[in-house]
């Protein structure tokens, strides 16, 4: 049966678009831009993660563009620059600009993300690697736009959810890496925010093996005053992974580790996300992540944008995202679009356990005055970028 | 108490003109829910293929044709026994479909693989299948029977398939994440609903040109909130009704004029709708809050709420 549909749907689809195909393509060439150095190495290293993260999410918007871009007379293509090293990679990304290339779609932490920034200062990035408030911030980048949750956002997420379950009183553990210094000061920002206590606060700089001795070595670091939740700033799962059930108290693990803020989840399934979940777990045989999403959204909102203007300008398509008037469609039950001030895309966020999803934020009754999304995050008025104003 | 109910229930309601049966998908229970509109009562839960969500009949009522997204199948339900007695090829993924005016000829859409497949449902025989973008969803045969139009979620588009060579043969860019299409009873007009984009494009159908496109407003709901998805005409064409999904409302449009006359409060997440064979009561699905809702249409109020299984998605309903 199977072998008798496609043979009829062979011979029927061959002509049935011809009609539409009419004139030449208009040409989007994207450039995906990835900084993978070697992981450092991790207490919990038990389960690797993927390394194409990002590239397979890009890879399927691809796909999707095209599918799109066949009606439209559209075609999109993607050139791939993946480096261990920022030298490689900014030489790369010139090459591509070279040879024409002016958007791309950048997976790399902040400090490769804003050379990369400079050195293509005609050309339109998406940042879908770095959740790095500063980079919105006092860095306010001309030429680049973030489709991955800022962490300010994702910790907003966070404490309006516990502050709706009057979980109040926080213990706050932070790991070493910058990257965890500077979730934890977005921790801070939102514990402020939202009403919540940091009752205390404590680095983890032991240097003993989790594996073996987590029972022994969590319950008397977590030894505090009250609190109601532990929450930890460890981005890398160092050693968060070990705190759940292992707290001096017993109360639950929020923040990198146990009840986690993302942008995206495998248990995200409603508003028609399963079926991009089974599109891209078709597509890349792993289950999507927030990484994922961002690269994935980032090329789809490109062809938003080439479908509403009918060509490939960056500094356009730049100045349609963030006029408001690009809503984007992210599988989120809600029209998402570009903050004119910072360049970021608003997005509801998914608080989920390994196998669940807790709940989405914003909280139902977090009220807004243009946009219930924009209470999390830096909004308008918390902010000194003013991307709209600049120029490319 | 049980006997109690339905009797009650039969005082309260005897103005309303109900000797019909609705059947209503429950996407994530596998089911079938039976309520008797006489009595409003689910009377009986029928065990369907993974993830029911398209439902319909057929032209003489007599058969239920029934979605099972994730079995990838069409089931074909005996509605005298609730039996079923057919499988369709459908192709993967079925989500929505329409029958034609001939009673034969089933158009489905295949949301995992961007296609449309059209069954001839007696001999259970692909007779095409068509490329379209990418999720397609909505699906509506034109009265007529010149028309078959599919949406396509992502790829934002209606896809125009004439229905005589089975070819696709126009498209039209519409909002975002167009959702479901339904004709007029005299073929002319076609509305075609947008979740994301937030709006109703109406379009005529000879020119193929849009003629207009609604956005809604209800006082206290975000706009974003606002999602079209199914859309309903009444025969008369007074009406349109059209389910604003997470908005909890349904839009009263005047279907000649297309002003909003009014917004109806139903349950949480309305999906779709079906009107009794008289017309004179709508039944909304509605998804998060595990009911329907029927509205009556000679004042436009919503008169009751019957609890059904989980994720109603998809309701029609037999005299």
């Amino acid at each position: 049966m199977r072998t008798l549909i496609f043979l009829i749907s062979l011979a029927f689809t061959s002509a049935s678009y011809a009609t539409t195909k009419t004139t030449t393509n208009l040409e989007v060439a994207i450039g995906y831009l990835a900084y993978q150095p070697a992981a450092r190495p991790l207490l919990s290293n038990v389960i690797p993660e993927p390394t194409d993260t990002g590239l397979r999410g890009a890879e399927l918007a691809l796909v999707d563009n095209n599918s799109t871009g066949r009606f439209l007379k559209q075609h999109y293509s993607l050139s791939t620059d993946i480096s261990a090293s920022a030298e490689t990679l900014l030489a790369a990304a010139l090459e591509q600009h070279a040879a024409g290339t002016r958007l791309f779609v950048v997976n790399a932490p902040q400090s490769v993300l804003r050379q990369l920034a400079t050195q293509l200062p005609d050309s339109l990035l998406f940042n879908a690697g770095s959740a790095d408030d500063e980079l919105r911030q006092a860095a306010c980048l001309s030429n680049v736009l973030h489709t991955l949750p800022s962490d300010a956002m994702l910790t907003d997420a966070l404490a309006q959810f516990m502050a709706l379950r009057q979980w109040q009183r926080w213990l706050l553990i932070v790991g070493q890496a910058p990257e965890d210094i500077a979730y934890a000061n977005a921790l801070r920002r939102s514990a402020k925010r939202f009403g919540l206590k940091i009752i205390a606060e404590k680095t983890w700089d032991f240097s003993s093996d989790q594996r073996r001795s987590a029972s022994a070595e969590m319950p008397l670091f977590t030894q505090s005053k009250e609190y109601d939740v532990v929450v930890v700033a460890d981005k890398a799962g160092d050693f968060g992974e070990y705190l759940p059930y292992n707290t001096w108290l017993p109360r639950p693990v929020i923040g990198t580790q146990g009840l986690t803020p993302v942008g995206w989840h495998k248990t995200i399934e409603t508003y028609g996300a399963a079926q991009l979940q089974k599109r891209f777990e078709k597509h890349a045989d792993r289950w999507m992540n927030s990484v994922d999403f961002a690269a994935w959204i980032a090329v789809r909102s490109i062809a938003s944008a080439v479908t509403k203007l009918g060509h490939v300008d960056p500094a356009a398509i730049r100045q349609l995202a963030l006029s408001d008037q690009l809503p984007i469609d992210g599988f989120k039950g809600r029209k998402l679009s570009f903050r004119p001030w910072s360049g970021q895309l608003r997005q509801p966020i998914a608080l989920v356990h390994p196998r669940s999803l807790v709940s989405t934020s914003p909280q139902e009754g977090y009220l807004h005055p243009h946009n219930e999304m924009d209470s999390l995050g830096f909004d308008k008025a918390e902010t000194t970028c003013h991307l709209s104003d600049k120029a490319l | 108490m049980r006997r109690l109910l339905p009797l009650s229930a039969l005082m309260l309601i005897c103005h309303t003109s109900l000797a019909a049966t609705a059947y209503v998908s429950n996407e994530k229970d596998n089911t079938i829910s039976v309520i008797d509109l006489a009595t409003q009562t689910v009377t009986d839960t029928l065990e369907v293929g993974m993830r029911p969500r398209g439902l319909l009949l057929s032209h003489d009522n007599k058969l239920l044709y029934i979605c099972a997204s994730d079995s990838d199948r069409v089931q074909v339900m005996d509605l005298s026994n609730h039996s079923i007695i057919k499988e369709l090829a459908s192709g993967d993924d079925p989500e929505q479909f329409a029958l034609h005016p001939n009673n034969k000829w089933l158009y489905i859409s295949n949301e995992d693989d961007a296609l449309v497949t059209v069954v001839d449902v007696d001999s259970n025989i692909v007779m095409a299948q068509i490329d379209v973008g990418v999720e397609p969803e909505g699906m509506a045969v034109s009265p007529d029977g010149k028309w078959a139009v599919n949406t396509s979620e992502t790829t934002n588009m209606l896809h125009w398939i004439d229905t005589a060579s089975n070819e696709l043969v126009h498209n039209t860019l519409v909002d975002q994440r167009p959702r479901h299409v339904e004709f007029s009873n005299d073929s002319k007009r076609l509305w075609a609903s947008a979740e994301i984009g937030g709006t109703v494009t109406i379009i005529d159908v000879d020119q193929r040109e849009i003629l207009k496109t609604m956005t809604f407003e209800i006082k206290g709901v975000h706009p974003d909130k606002i999602q079209p998805v199914g859309i309903k005409l009444t025969d008369d064409g007074r009406y349109a009704f059209v389910a604003l999904g997470p908005a909890n409302h349904i839009a009263v449009v005047d279907a000649k004029t297309w002003e909003i006359l009014d917004y109806l409060l139903v349950g949480r997440r309305v999906w779709h709708m079906a009107f009794t064979p008289d017309q004179k009561t709508l039944i909304s699905t509605n998804g998060v809050s595990g009911d329907v809702s029927l509205v009556d249409i000679d004042s436009l109020k919503v008169t009751k709420s019957i609890k059904v299984g989980r994720y109603p998605w998809g309701v029609v309903v037999t005299p």
